[in-house]
């Protein structure tokens, strides 16, 4: 084998892409735990651990650009290092969502609508299986499971327009819990955001290990 | 030379990135190359677009030096070297019985590693080749040598050392008045074999942009061991591999998506 010292330095890079989405995967997994449990000091880890998730994204994107500088990757070494590059954008991205869902969180006052809180549960284990199956995707090179969570985002943007209808109805038959009730559809769109990065990742997952990008041929 | 060959060895072209219609300069067709007993190159096909830098690429060895030989047939000098099948510029075989080899070479240029400039004047060395196709005028050869250099990008360096001797000039400026000795024939094809390997990557940089610059007018056809110069200045870009041509195609999609696995091993130097 040649270029021992690159083929290393793709390792790196994997280490290091994993513990990020690791991190990643916790806070949306937290965020959803703060949605149930309303737990302030979880909450609050979330939101301090953002901070590591985008050092963590500039030590990815810090490797990827000396790699694209000393090394000149081409072919699948390219596609792998360019499309890491997009991954962790979103993947910071997802960070942010999570963090904002328990600063959302907190600022509601008594439990939230019963038929909302239904419709929020069912965006939230959407989101999580996205981010799961795109991490999942990644680590195992599985475009198929890539190629899955592709356009399952479908399911929560429906979810996404139930909240949104439960919330105009709540509000329509009583204005006392409005601010609570807009939080809450905060919350709704931070989730169904996150379904999009990490529809976004499964997409760069697929560039990687195949070149085609929402299904086309990028060379 | 006898019957052509049919292929032994099949290419793989690397998907199109636009559908482009391309005149064929050179079209090579079944070619089979021996030294003595050793087949060199084994059933090559390619058309070589006008008007495009093509680059050959592949480790030492592969053939790709041999086969830019046999567009101007610079392959006829070596002792035992037979071919078989067809090169065909503008659609003629330039192995045909009664090729004037002579006017061939005058039609496809070719500049070499390193630097070959006669020992002789700048201004002679330009005008060496146009006096042996019988040009004596001073005025024309004057008007050859400037527009020459001009095109070589080595004009406003040289006009003023015109006379002095072609050896005391950097290597960077020795290739480019080779690339202006070539030119000054007023050849259809330049081949430029490894043209930069012997130079500092300033002087690579000023030879790279004049190739681009000169595929305005004319084919050129480059050997490189440097694959980001394959990959930042050639159109089309073909791998060889122990005498086979394993992959051609455009170049960008060649080096982010090569399609036959060995073309992928050797350009992200997995080749072990």
């Amino acid at each position: 084998m040649m270029r021992t010292v690159f083929q290393h330095e793709l390792s790196l890079l994997d280490a290091q892409m994993l513990v990020m989405a690791s991190s990643m995967e916790e806070a949306v997994v937290s965020a959803v735990k703060v949605m149930e449990e309303r737990d302030a000091e979880l909450a609050a880890r979330v939101i301090e651990g953002d901070d590591d998730i985008d050092r963590q994204e500039r030590d990815v994107e810090s490797l990827c650009l000396k790699l694209l500088l000393t090394q000149q990757p081409v072919a699948s070494d390219l596609r792998h290092v360019s499309s890491a590059l997009k991954m962790v954008g979103d993947m910071e991205r997802i960070g942010d969502q999570a963090a904002d869902i328990c600063d959302t969180m907190l600022a509601i006052d008594g439990p939230i609508d019963a038929r909302l809180s239904k419709h929020l549960r069912g965006m939230a284990e959407q989101a999580c299986d996205m981010v799961h199956d795109a991490v999942e995707a990644f680590v195992e090179s599985d475009v198929e499971k890539a190629r899955a969570v592709i356009g399952s985002d479908e399911q929560v943007d429906e979810l996404f327009c139930k909240v949104k209808n439960d919330v105009i109805a709540a509000i329509k038959e009583d204005s006392e819990p409005a601010n609570s009730l807009v939080e809450a559809l905060m919350a709704a769109k931070y989730l169904e955001r996150i379904a999009d990065h990490a529809e976004n990742v499964a997409e760069w997952v697929e560039y990687g290990l195949t070149g085609m990008h929402k299904g086309d041929l990028i060379g | 030379m006898s019957e052509i060959k049919q292929a032994s060895a099949a290419c793989v072209p690397t998907p199109s990135s636009g559908e482009s219609e391309e005149e064929t300069k050179i079209a090579v067709q079944n070619l089979d190359l021996f030294y003595g007993d050793f087949h060199a190159l084994h059933g090559v096909n390619m058309d070589i677009p006008a008007n495009q830098i093509t680059a050959f690429i592949g480790p030492s060895g592969c053939g790709k030096s041999t086969l830019l030989r046999t567009l101007n047939r610079m392959n006829d000098l070596v002792e035992g070297c037979r071919i078989e099948g067809v090169v065909a510029l503008d659609g003629e075989n330039i192995y045909a019985k009664g090729t004037d080899v002579n006017h061939l070479r005058r039609r496809v240029g070719m500049v070499f590693q390193k630097p070959n400039p006669f020992p002789m004047s700048v201004y002679d060395n330009v005008a060496f080749g146009p006096r042996t196709h019988g040009i004596k005028g001073k005025e024309e050869l004057d008007g050859i040598v400037e527009n020459a250099l001009r095109k070589a990008a080595i004009w406003d360096e040289l006009k003023d050392r015109l006379k002095k001797s072609a050896l005391g000039l950097s290597g960077g400026q020795q290739q480019r008045l080779c690339i202006a000795r070539a030119l000054a024939v007023e050849p259809e094809v330049l081949l430029m074999d490894e043209a930069t390997s012997a130079l500092d990557p300033l002087s690579t940089g000023r030879i790279e942009d004049l190739a681009v610059e000169l595929k305005k007018d004319y084919t050129v056809v480059m050997v490189t061991h440097n694959m980001q110069q394959a990959a930042r200045i050639s159109d089309k870009c073909a791998f060889f591999l122990l005498g086979d041509l394993v992959e051609y195609g455009d170049t960008q999609m060649l080096f982010s998506h090569p399609v036959d696995k060995r073309t992928e091993d050797y350009i992200t130097g997995r080749f072990g």
